[in-house]
């Protein structure tokens, strides 16, 4: 015992001089342009830091936001389907279901910039200018009832606008509120008197996902049914699985390869170009915020695309179509891959009105990759 | 074994008409129907069990004949097909895009505490993107002595660092905040991961850089369209913030941020920045959209607490329950599970199989780590009757994971994150696993 801890001491003096430090600078990477800053630094700070020189109005915020913001958030900022409400919802905070917008529960204006700036219009982000941001930044406080309509925000009068949740935020407290109540020696033998009383059951709901057997997803298998044949993995809610499908050709010896009937896939593969539509659907994340495909896509903020292509415009049950839409539908629009590039170019040129509020895409194999994408989805 | 010597499915004889008229095409109907169920499956246990000699050790089965696979015939492998219900499942309905959205780890079908890349959870807010090692830059800015940008190159020569951590969305049982309501710990339990990370120490980057004495915050913000960023007070930052490269002895994968994310021990999942690319040093915290609008904490007086960035001490049984039931009829029983705490190590779980009448502690299985997921084991000799299956956390701050209950009382209906409260699984006679509530 009494050699013990010299001998410890020792071997530590040895092991310090292996340990990994970085007391001293290393000398690694390079100094940050102040170009690179100004391109990455878009933080807005509430006390202002970080406001760029410019101005908006509430009027040019409310085209602004019509156009690019309106088709997720609602014209009125009241928000679509499930996407965000960006307005109303004063005096809700106690009410069983809370209605949080910027202008009930957001504290800073700030926020409201920044993120603006940096992380919208959804799909496409980093496109909104300064100026068109503090424009829709402006038309967010009037449609909060905050400003009048001739109201012009600009970074000289940003940090005046308090909003009205301001004050309603308060640091952690769970040491002080939580912490000291869950502490001490739980309870271990007749904690509780009387049998347990079933108060809430989850399938009541019935919201869960489910195997096609009814059980939740994923539920593990019944070891004593016999494990399903390689050809039957399909029947099961099992994910496709392109790897194991791989696996079964490439153990395939080379003779039965040679004499092997072509794979069904191929017929396929000989319509359309795989690597095409693979393009499609990497290009096609513009547009899936929006547009469902595929098995039991359903409508969203725009209709469920299966089967579009050659299709007549405006023929999915449950949409409610924009009125030139329905028109030129009516007048005989087929969604051949002509029509759907020429809307898919400049949707507003295409078809003034339309509810998408979608900048188009400019470049001509985006648009035939989006459309060899949606052909492989049938009706 | 070929098609034909193939054992019929169970219900492979009725017809689905059948099916609906006896127990509907539901769980929720098969549970309702679960005594009449049940009969059929408590019989059905003793199937393994030979009548006769069982043919597949009599009779020479074809993969102890002929040849497997060939090395090389996947040379990055994925599990088994016989493994393929094991994956990450979202629930549609509780988001409106998929490229802003989560799944949930498989945990049910996981044991021990290390949660594979390709299964753990995703939470993403504009889609994971695709950024390669040769077009990574990490920038350092603000009140710092020298502004740095850095290559993926760069940060693979400062010291290197190895740590497992859980990481789970604040959202982590959001859903049951207001009562039972998801079927399975996979969606009550499931937006947590745990994996071991190598990187670098974000201090010894700060130090790099100079970090002035007004720089009381970093803010870390990703490269993807979201730009999703948080504020991180300078403590934390100096503390155990790891910016990370591998994950469980591999790259990251893109849908965990590859190739650069940011590790913040104990603390919610939305501030492990992925594809990290800029980290801005202040004197204040920035408070974005996403430590204001988002993961903050609505009270019953309508305000709201906000940096409640640490998740406490939590547990939950992950089998059985509801995605697994108890087929083997009664005698041992495996019981199960996960526990963390985001202040430290798990000292102790204890199960009940009353409904938190009485407690047993549990065997904790491998060691506690800090921060990281624990697995716990409990043996038992079920006799068949009805079980209400809880477990409770216990951490080295003395911390005990409370009911849920306990912070509805605190914290009142309109909580959305942290709810640590324990799970309840009742257990029926037949082996069926229920999320419930119980008085």
């Amino acid at each position: 015992m009494s050699r013990l801890p010299k001998l410890l001491l020792g071997s530590c003096a040895l092991v310090l001089t292996s340990l990994p430090v970085a007391a001293e600078p290393l000398g690694l990477g390079r100094a940050a342009l102040s170009e690179e800053i100004a391109a990455w630094d878009v933080a807005i700070l509430p006390d202002g830091q970080g406001l760029k020189p410019g101005s908006g109005d509430v009027l040019t915020g409310e085209e602004v936001f019509a156009e690019s913001c309106a088709s997720c958030h609602g014209e009125f900022a009241e928000g679509l389907d499930s996407w965000p409400v960006l307005a109303g919802g004063e005096g809700t905070l106690t009410d069983p279901r809370p209605v949080k917008t910027i202008g009930s529960y957001w504290p800073h204006l700030s926020t409201v910039w920044d993120y603006v700036h940096r992380s919208m219009p959804f799909g496409s982000a980093q496109t909104m200018s300064v100026d068109d941001t503090y424009a829709i930044t402006a038309f967010l406080l009037y449609s909060n009832g905050l400003v009048e309509d001739d109201f012009v925000l600009t970074h000289e009068n940003f940090t005046e606008i308090v909003l009205p949740n301001a004050d309603g935020f308060y640091p952690d407290d769970r040491p002080a509120t939580e912490y000291t109540l869950f502490k001490g020696e739980p309870c271990m033998a007749d904690c509780i008197e009387g049998a347990p009383e079933v108060t809430k059951r989850a399938i009541d709901l019935n919201v869960t996902p489910e195997d096609p057997d009814g059980r939740p997803a994923g539920s593990l298998p019944d070891l004593r049914v016999a494990a399903l044949g390689a050809g039957e993995m399909t029947e099961t809610a099992a994910p496709a699985e392109p790897e194991a499908a791989e696996a079964e050709v490439e153990v395939a010896t080379a003779e039965e390869a040679a004499t092997a009937a072509p794979e069904p896939e191929e017929a396929v593969a000989v319509a359309a170009d795989p690597a095409l539509i693979a393009a499609g659907e990497k290009a096609f994340k513009k547009c899936a915020a929006c547009h469902k495909v595929g098995d039991g896509a359903k409508n969203a903020t725009g209709p469920h695309l299966n089967g579009v292509v050659d299709r007549v415009a405006g023929m999915v049950d449950g949409f409610k179509y924009s009125k030139p839409l329905t028109e030129m539908a009516a007048a005989g629009l087929v969604w051949d891959a002509a029509s759907l590039s020429a809307f898919l170019e400049n949707p507003k040129g295409f078809m003034k009105g339309t509810k998408m509020t979608f900048a188009g895409l400019k470049k001509p194999e985006e648009r035939d990759a989006i459309i060899a994408y949606l052909a492989t989805f049938a009706e | 074994m070929s098609e034909k010597d193939r054992a019929p499915m169970a219900d492979e004889h009725i017809s689905d008409e059948t099916m609906r008229e006896k127990a509907g095409p539901s769980r929720r109907g098969f549970l309702r129907n679960s005594a009449l169920a049940g009969a059929g499956l408590v019989a059905g246990a003793g199937a393994a069990r030979a009548e006769g000699p069982d043919p597949l050790i009599t009779e020479v089965q074809e993969w102890a004949s002929g040849f497997g696979d060939a090395v090389d015939a996947s040379p990055y492998g994925m599990p088994i097909r016989f493994e393929a219900h094991v994956t990450r499942r979202n629930v549609e309905w509780l988001t409106e895009s998929p490229v802003s959205s989560i799944n949930f780890t498989p945990i049910h079908a996981l044991e021990g505490t290390i949660t594979p890349q390709g299964c753990a959870f995703e939470r993403h807010h504009s889609g994971a993107i695709e950024l390669s090692k040769q077009d990574y830059r990490l920038m350092i800015n603000g009140l710092v002595d020298r502004p740095l940008v850095f290559t993926y190159e760069d940060l693979t020569r400062f010291p290197r660092h190895v740590m497992t951590a859980f990481c789970e969305c604040a959202a982590n049982g959001g859903m049951e905040w207001g009562g039972a309501q998801l079927e399975g710990c996979q969606y009550t339990q499931g937006m947590i991961h745990n994996m071991e990370y190598t990187g670098v120490m974000l201090r010894d980057l700060l130090a790099e850089a100079g970090v002035q004495a007004e720089g009381k915050w970093v803010y870390v913000e990703g490269a993807d369209a979201s730009s999703n960023g948080r504020s991180i007070p300078m403590e934390k930052a100096l503390d155990d913030v790891m910016v990370a490269f591998f994950a469980n002895g591999e790259a990251l994968r893109k849908e965990h941020g590859y190739p650069v994310r940011l590790v913040v021990p104990g603390w919610e999942g939305n501030m492990w920045v992925k594809w990290l690319r800029r980290i801005g040093v202040y004197d204040r915290a920035v408070e974005s959209r996403e430590e204001t609008s988002k993961y903050t904490d609505l009270m019953p007086d309508g305000r709201a607490r906000k940096w409640t960035w640490v998740m406490d001490a939590k547990s939950v049984i992950t089998s059985p329950s509801p995605q697994v039931p108890i087929r083997h009829g009664k005698g041992p029983l495996v019981i199960t599970g996960l526990a963390w705490s985001g202040h430290g190590a798990i000292t102790r779980v204890d199960v009940s199989l009353d409904g938190g009448r009485n407690w047993q502690t549990a065997r904790i299985s491998g060691d506690a780590k800090k921060k990281a997921l624990t697995r716990f084991h409990l043996d038992i000799d079920w006799d068949g009757s009805e079980l209400f299956l809880q477990s409770r956390a216990v951490d080295e701050t003395g911390y005990v994971q409370p009911t849920k209950q306990a912070l509805r009382d605190i914290r009142g209906l309109n909580n959305v994150y942290h709810n640590n409260g324990i799970q309840t699984w009742w257990v029926r006679a037949d082996g069926e696993v229920e999320n419930v509530e119980i008085a």
